[in-house]
């Protein structure tokens, strides 16, 4: 990335005149990447920076002197000397003509198609097309294709841009879409009835530029123009993908992709997407309190912080334990800690971490599976240590990668707070393992090992969804979940990123650092902080490199001393090591709760529906 | 109006220009600072100019003696007297109303039966007093509906810009005024309620869409 992102030498520039005003653009741009430095808007439907040129919607159609036609801009390098034109007479009519031809058999069917109102060809028709068709013929129809449960089609809108069958081939890796027929006849599908078998199948939608592939769960739900946007980051794996949180109201209705070339690029996977049905699904509205007949009843807050309170008084030193879970933000966990340190005790367990070996990227972190297969289409060499893996690119024996002067680890956390947690030194400390428990503070814990819940343990679960660990708890304290708090979050690279809140929590439920404070509270050894600004300077003073957000951290937690006793006494494990994620679409208390990820699990055990 | 009139005059003079009233078949309007007409003069007597020669002083003593603007009044009083009356016996009158009156709110059918809206929430968008509130679901057979579709009418400003933004002719304001209501709450409709509007109103609401169509 740092190679593309450096400017290129100047004798590596060319200079090319656009609309009479000099460019100058690397060697190798072509004429559309010229306008576009040059900051003239050239309409198109097929081109895509990040997918190859395919050169056949012809809307990008530009004036270049010396050249008797006009000329696909996309498809046409940019050559010294250049002079484009974009905005004469002939090429208002030429893309006039080219909008005429894409609106023949494109059904004007804008009020009930759920890209209205963010569709290019509806953008562009208003630029470009005209008020009445000279069309009388009859409209051809295609057939619907069923691309499984996240991508709806509507094939009879479709304009054969190509761009969802370059991202399946390109960047996906999966040879699932084409285009079958010729003229009137063409049609994109998957040749025989199957579901697109990515993880980031429904990239697809955002790339469309038509209504004709949309997002499936949410169809007819809502309008794009009744959304607020809210920028964030994702948490259903470590990548920490840059997402855009759209909601109306009280709900989260969307999650789309943000531009972050450094990261995610512009894909998300589509449990980053769809998992967000579960956050109206399962939730904990209100505090809880195991009464006297056994079962779990609502409590007022006052109740639930003085019953939790009293169970954890009960633990002395290394009794207490702490679990962070999957999704626990660093400001929940840093208040955690202090809270644990104050009781005085340092037993502390946190979540688990994965190593590159042994690890399946498709599965952990798609988008990132997504870059190491750019990769190694580029000639990078891969391979893999462990359970046999289909990540969508050849792979080699690993004797033929590892080589002299090998440097280091790459570590692939597979959860969102787990690199947090680590950074914060949310470790087991010295004594904690071999004291059997009598408290435990599960912080969105629903993954813990049963041995470190024994049976008779008081258990207080602070959380957002109703599961394992709620439904073990003898106290449920509601939390916030990742779209409705301002909760930091360290990716797998040791990127510290914050989401921010698109809607309320809802009913009584609080953000996690407030349910812990108020604890402390309650507890008599309250915590020095009463704001989020407060628990973000204690954050920097624990780990300072969380307070610089966005910036690459090597992670702490990873020297010698933390792998030098595996080093030392390791030995072979019987079974071949494998990911801990052995589903992809169900990875956490969210994702488990989402009818839209079930739903997903269903259709991969039967890609091909009717077999 | 003279120039030397003074600051205080014309002032005067403004407020007597901005009168008027209905005289007979037509409203009358004043020109605004014109001499033709009635001249604010006559209308504040105290800045009336005094007569200067003696046939001057005897018109105006003659004209206050024998009460004449009263006469003239009075015979104005007994022409509008014996004109036939302008005022309907409403409710059991109505006057004519055009085909864009934009009265109560309707959603309608086909005559199939099948509800027109296809839930593309253009209305609730365009909808300036926000008095619009719909959520839209995939109805079983694959199609775009409504699930909610309300109208807070005492929000409505009756603009009839919901009309003008349907693509189906579904919600559409209809001829009927005569809808008020002794609480707050039975003025927010909901789909149910406008859907049996539309079946109520269907006829005149079809009738004035069709004689209207050639104007859209």
């Amino acid at each position: 990335m740092a190679a593309q992102a450096a400017p290129a030498p100047a004798d590596d520039l060319i200079e090319v005149t656009v609309d009479g005003k000099p460019v100058k653009v690397p060697k190798g741009s072509n004429v559309l990447q010229a306008c576009d430095a040059a900051g003239v808007d050239v309409p198109r439907f097929c081109y895509h920076q990040r997918l190859s040129i395919a050169g056949n919607c012809r809307m990008c159609l530009v004036e270049v002197e010396k050249s008797p036609k006009p000329v696909a801009s996309c498809a046409m390098p940019a050559g010294p000397g250049m002079n484009i034109k974009t905005s004469t007479p002939l090429v208002k009519k030429a893309r006039e003509g080219v909008m005429e031809f894409l609106l023949i058999n494109h059904p004007l069917d804008c009020p009930i198609c759920d890209q209205g109102g963010e569709c290019d060809l509806q953008d562009q028709a208003m630029a470009f097309g005209s008020d009445r068709s000279r069309f009388t013929e009859v409209k051809r129809a295609v057939v619907d294709k069923n691309l499984g449960p996240l991508v709806k089609t509507v094939m009879t809108r479709c304009i054969h841009c190509t761009r969802c069958v370059r991202f399946a081939k390109e960047v996906a890796g999966v040879e699932d879409l084409g285009m079958t027929g010729r003229g009137r006849d063409s049609e994109i599908g998957t040749y025989v009835e199957r579901m697109l078998t990515s993880e980031l199948s429904a990239n697809v939608i955002d790339l469309c530029p038509v209504g004709a592939l949309t997002a499936k769960p949410s169809a007819f739900t809502f309008r794009n123009w009744e959304l607020a946007s809210t920028e964030s980051v994702d948490v259903s794996d470590a990548l920490g993908s840059a997402i855009r949180v759209d909601a109306r109201g009280p709900e989260v209705f969307r999650v789309t992709p943000r531009l972050n070339d450094a990261i995610n690029q512009e894909w998300i996977s589509d449990k980053a997407r769809f998992q967000v049905d579960a956050l109206r699904l399962q939730r904990l509205s209100q505090p809880l309190v195991r009464g006297a007949g056994g079962g779990l009843e609502p409590a007022t807050w006052p109740r639930a912080l003085a019953a939790a309170a009293e169970g954890l008084a009960r633990a002395r030193g290394h009794e207490l334990r702490g679990v962070a879970g999957r999704l626990a933000d660093v400001e929940s966990v840093v208040a955690l800690k202090d809270l644990l340190n104050r009781l005085g005790l340092a037993g502390v367990d946190g979540a688990d971490s994965v190593l590159l070996v042994g690890t399946d990227p498709r599965a952990e972190a798609p988008v990132l599976n997504a870059r190491l297969r750019a990769l190694a289409l580029a000639g990078v060499p891969f391979a893999s240590i462990g359970a046999p893996l289909d990540l969508t690119f050849p792979l080699l024996a690993a004797g033929d990668v590892v080589r002299e002067g090998w440097n280091g680890f790459a570590v692939l956390a597979d959860a969102a707070g787990t690199v947090g947690a680590l950074d914060l030194g949310f470790v087991p400390g010295a004594g904690a393992r071999g004291v059997a428990p009598r408290a435990v503070y599960l912080l969105g814990a629903d993954d813990y090992e049963e041995g470190d819940v024994p049976a008779d343990a008081f258990v207080v679960y602070q959380g957002h969804h109703g599961e394992r660990g709620a439904a073990r708890a003898d106290v449920v304290l509601p939390g916030a979940a990742y779209t409705e708090k301002f909760g930091t979050y360290v990716n797998a690279e040791g990127r510290a990123q914050s989401t921010k809140a698109a809607v309320g929590p809802p009913g009584a439920a609080r953000d996690d650092w407030k349910v812990l404070r108020a604890l402390s509270e309650v507890m008599g050894a309250p915590l020095p902080y009463d704001t989020l600004a407060g628990v973000r300077a204690r954050l920097a003073e624990v780990a300072p490199h969380l307070a610089r957000r966005g910036a690459l951290e090597p992670p702490l937690w990873l020297g010698a001393d933390a792998l030098g006793v595996g080093g030392a006494a390791g030995k072979p494990a019987a079974d071949p090591l494998a990911t801990r994620v052995t589903n992809f679409y169900q990875t956490d208390a969210i994702s488990r709760a989402s009818k839209t990820m079930a739903r997903c699990v269903r259709a991969r055990q039967n890609p091909v529906p009717g077999l | 109006m003279s120039q030397a009139a003074p600051a205080g005059a014309q002032k005067a003079d403004v407020i007597g220009d901005m009168w008027c009233g209905y005289r007979g078949e037509d409203w009358y309007y004043p020109r605004i600072g014109g001499t033709a007409g009635l001249s604010s003069k006559e209308f504040v007597t105290s800045q009336r100019e005094a007569p200067r020669d003696l046939a001057g002083v005897l018109d105006e003593s003659s004209q206050t003696l024998f009460l004449t603007e009263l006469w003239r009044g009075l015979a104005m009083t007994l022409k509008v007297f014996f004109e036939p009356k302008v005022t309907i016996n409403y409710p059991f009158e109505k006057t004519t109303i055009s085909p864009r009156f934009r009265g109560e709110h309707a959603l309608r059918r086909y005559p199939t039966g099948e509800e027109r809206c296809i839930a593309c929430k253009l209305c609730e968008a365009i909808c300036p007093a926000q008095a619009i509130t719909i959520e839209t679901e995939e109805r079983e057979d694959g199609s775009r509906r409504t699930t909610r579709y309300d109208i807070d009418m005492t929000k409505c400003i009756y603009c009839g810009f919901c009309q003008e933004a349907c693509p189906v002719d579904a919600i559409v304001e209809g001829p009927n005024f005569e809808y008020t209501t002794e609480s707050h709450e039975e003025l927010l409709y909901d789909k149910q309620k406008l859907l049996a509007n539309g079946d109520r109103w269907e006829v005149e609401i079809a009738n004035n869409l069709r004689s209207e169509s050639q104007y859209r």
